[in-house]
């Protein structure tokens, strides 16, 4: 319980896994919840590659955590500009308002 | 014991804080959980000795990320109290499916353990953090061997930066703007006129 080893990091990655999946059921309307839900996974992803990264003592996995930081953060960028392009043509953001391309 | 403690304070801050941003009233209160949470996360990162991914966690994302959104939250005059109608509808089957992938998470952990030879398959070691800084490793490494993947991790962010501005930038008719080329192209002949005025008529 003292020795923290690799199953306390992997805990906490799947707990706030499954809290980033809870909270895109949860919050099925409002887009930017769901965004900080995938931020939420992504982070839970990053964890995951830095626990082992430690415990195998591989420095690859720091290497990718970053790679995933990157996309990540260019996946923010580009999903808050479509979301407030589409706030600018119809004045809401709720998901279910989001059919415009449906055929 | 004081890593442990450390551990601990980190991990339930962390987990707290990420309960709080999908069940926050206020956008911007979940904003500021999230922050916090990445923090803390940080904070773990640092007690697995991957100290320059912790400073990047709080630059990239508390720095650039969170602030990003709670620019978008206050800038859009969004009703969030209509966005939060059905909330407690979708509690249970939500409420469900998270507990199944818990528990599909918890049995793998449970039944899981490495590989006899993961070990020797070890691409590159960590060195001793009192001889090598783990920035300077992690560059070594990045500059070397993972030197296409990080010049495609750029050309990413470019992709991103260049959709980015292309989405949200506007031309607005009939705004009043300043054209410098315009300006500079006024000669005397085009601007100026000379009128004869006649007396006592005005113009």
């Amino acid at each position: 319980m003292l020795e923290i080893g690799l199953a306390h990091y992997l805990t906490v990655a799947a707990i706030i896994f499954t809290l980033g999946v809870f909270g895109i059921f949860l919050n099925r309307k409002n887009v930017i919840i769901i965004m900080m839900s995938i931020e939420l996974i992504l982070l839970a992803v990053n964890i995951n590659f830095v626990a082992f990264s430690h415990f195998l003592n591989d420095l690859t996995g720091q290497v990718f955590a970053m790679f995933v930081l990157t996309v990540a953060a260019a996946e923010a960028a580009i999903g808050l500009a479509i979301l407030v392009v589409f706030f600018r043509n119809r004045g809401t953001i709720e998901v279910e308002e989001i059919n415009q391309m449906k055929g | 014991m004081i890593q442990a403690l450390v551990f601990y304070v980190f991990a339930a801050i962390t987990v707290a804080s990420g309960v709080m941003v999908i069940s926050a009233r206020n956008p911007v209160h979940a904003v500021l959980f999230l922050i916090l949470a990445f923090f803390n996360a940080a904070g773990l990162f640092l007690l697995a000795g991957a100290e320059f991914l912790a400073m990047v966690l709080v630059v990239v994302y508390v720095g650039a990320v969170a602030v990003l959104f709670l620019f978008v939250v206050m800038m859009l005059d969004i009703n969030f109290i209509k966005l939060r109608e059905g909330f407690l509808q979708y509690l249970p089957i939500g409420g469900l499916v998270g507990l199944i992938l818990l528990a599909e998470l918890a049995l793998v952990f449970g039944s899981w353990s490495f590989a006899p030879h993961a070990a020797l398959s070890v691409a590159t070691h960590v060195p001793d953090l009192h001889v090598v800084t783990n920035t300077d490793a992690l560059g070594r490494l990045l500059f070397t061997h993972y030197f296409y993947l990080f010049q495609v991790a750029g050309l990413v962010l470019l992709v991103a930066m260049i959709g980015t501005i292309l989405l949200t930038l506007r031309s607005r008719p009939g705004v009043k703007k300043q054209n410098i080329a315009r300006q500079n192209a006024r000669t005397k002949e085009t601007s100026v006129e000379l009128r004869k005025v006649p007396t006592r008529g005005g113009i």
